[in-house]
């Protein structure tokens, strides 16, 4: 283990990499949410208390925020709140289905420094996307790329998820991204939120996760990865990025209602941290939390310390073993070494986690208009 | 190696902290943001980092070495290190150099 990776388990004074979801409400309804999004929640924070943490955020010297959802551009003072945090020096990239992103939309995000904006794309075609992200949703997203393009806003991201159906489609997707001058970010699929139901259909073979670190290997710094795909270390020469579980460490998610969680994959009871509204506010959360201080402590390697490989893949993704049911010192679900899936066997069914929060909208008959607020 | 060469070329340069670039002081040293690289560089030495902030009042990469007080068998590995972060766009000559 490198000086600098056994630094940054022990934390840092502020997260590098802070991901604040600013809405529930979302007008898809991915089968894979994270965060089970769909309606706004009433206690969603209001515009003067994003300002205000955006405020501490800039206190803390938080470089930048990772703003998703839902669908955050569906908040009428998403423009506001995007504006407050790159005046104050907090850069903003932003995570949307395009919905929103009409031409004028374009002009105004080009327009502004220190923001990046990333189009969720999990399909090559509309057939694999949709059957993913919705009816339309390829659509949406190709429009918005056009619409960004045509206002010269540059190096946009286009972010997809890899799944069993989509791998195929990696250099496809790095084609699409090179035609726009785009740069492609390619993360993990996680068992968290609707996910946890699609998982097992969704989730790559264990053939396929070696075709992702063989591709992702090949393309090294070319391609954003969010550091999600360290597991994959097991198998041999370490991919580009930092080879550690960085939840309580150096990322967390601040989620619509203000309430603190260790990553953005972990929205459940046990991984919650505090919430923004307390005394104290985030800073004291980051900081001094029980949960976030237990997380900076050495973790156990258990099951996994026999292995010669653990170095190297560390165990994996503690929300993967969460919410598949896995004990958090043990193997990751998707071990290339076999080990996540002869555990998986023993997990009774319907003894997993879920997730303490879900918005997902009630299924309709048939398709709804969504309407911005 | 190519770095050295590039840095002792620019030893006697004037240099600063990009103003592109924040520094968060960090228990192993500090954090620079790159605005518009919008790259993540990690400063893993204390001294390092005291070197890298007061480049801009000194008028050489030398001369700050000198003011931090910074061991002779340490330079080449500043030397080193600068120069990467020359690389990196973190640290730039300056207009006044």
């Amino acid at each position: 283990m490198s000086g600098l990776t056994a630094e940054l388990k022990r934390g840092l004074d502020a997260p590098i990499c802070l991901t604040w979801e600013l809405t529930y409400a979302c007008n898809l309804a991915c089968v894979h949410c994270l965060s089970s999004s769909g309606r706004r929640d009433a206690r969603e924070l209001t515009t003067g208390e994003a300002k205000a943490l955006v405020d501490e955020l800039r206190r803390m010297q938080v470089f930048y925020v990772n703003i998703g959802g839902g669908e955050p551009t569906i908040r009428r003072d998403f423009l506001e709140i995007v504006d407050y945090c790159v005046a104050g020096g907090v850069g903003v990239k932003f995570s949307t289905n395009g919905a929103f992103i009409d031409a004028a939309m374009a002009r105004r995000l080009a327009a502004s420094e220190y923001l990046d904006v990333q189009i969720s794309l999990d399909g090559i075609d509309a057939a694999t996307n949709d059957a993913v992200r919705g009816a339309g949703s390829h659509a949406m997203a190709r429009k918005a790329m056009d619409n960004l393009a045509a206002a010269g806003f540059g190096p946009f991201k286009i972010s997809l998820v890899v799944t069993r159906h989509n791998v195929d489609q990696l250099d496809d997707f790095k084609q699409l991204a090179d035609e726009y001058g785009a740069q492609l970010r390619v993360t993990r699929l996680r068992p968290s939120g609707r996910g946890a139901d699609t998982w097992p259909e969704l989730h790559p073979t264990n053939d396929q996760q070696r075709q992702i670190y063989r591709w992702l290997l090949t393309h090294g710094e070319d391609v954003l990865t969010g550091d999600s795909f360290f597991h994959l270390n097991a198998i041999g020469e370490p991919l580009p990025g930092l080879n550690l579980c960085g939840a309580g460490r150096v990322v967390c998610l601040i989620d619509p209602i203000g309430d603190v969680y260790a990553c953005p994959f972990v929205i459940h009871d046990e991984f919650l941290a505090g919430n923004v509204r307390d005394r104290g506010g985030f800073a004291q959360i980051w900081r001094e939390s029980d949960l976030f201080l237990s997380l900076r402590e050495p973790q156990a390697a258990g099951a996994c310390g026999s292995c010669g490989a653990y170095d190297e893949c560390q165990g994996g993704c503690m929300a993967a073993k969460f919410f598949t049911g896995l004990p958090l010192d043990g193997p990751d679900p998707e071990c290339v070494g076999g080990d996540g899936e002869l555990a998986l066997a023993g997990v009774s069914p319907g003894s997993a986690p879920r997730s303490s929060a879900d918005h997902s909208r009630p299924v309709r008959p048939s398709p709804v208009t969504f309407v911005r607020r | 190696m190519r770095a050295v060469e590039v840095s002792r070329a620019r030893a006697d340069r004037a240099l600063e902290l990009s103003p592109r670039v924040a520094l968060r002081p960090e228990p192993f040293g500090a954090l620079c943001y790159h605005y518009d690289t919008r790259r993540l560089v990690f400063l893993k030495d204390r001294d390092l980092v005291r070197v890298v902030e007061t480049l801009r009042s000194h008028d050489s990469l030398t001369a700050t070495l000198d003011a931090c007080a910074i061991a002779d068998s340490r330079r080449t590995a500043f030397a080193r290190a600068v120069a990467a972060l020359i690389e990196s766009e973190v640290v730039r000559e300056r207009a006044d150099g």
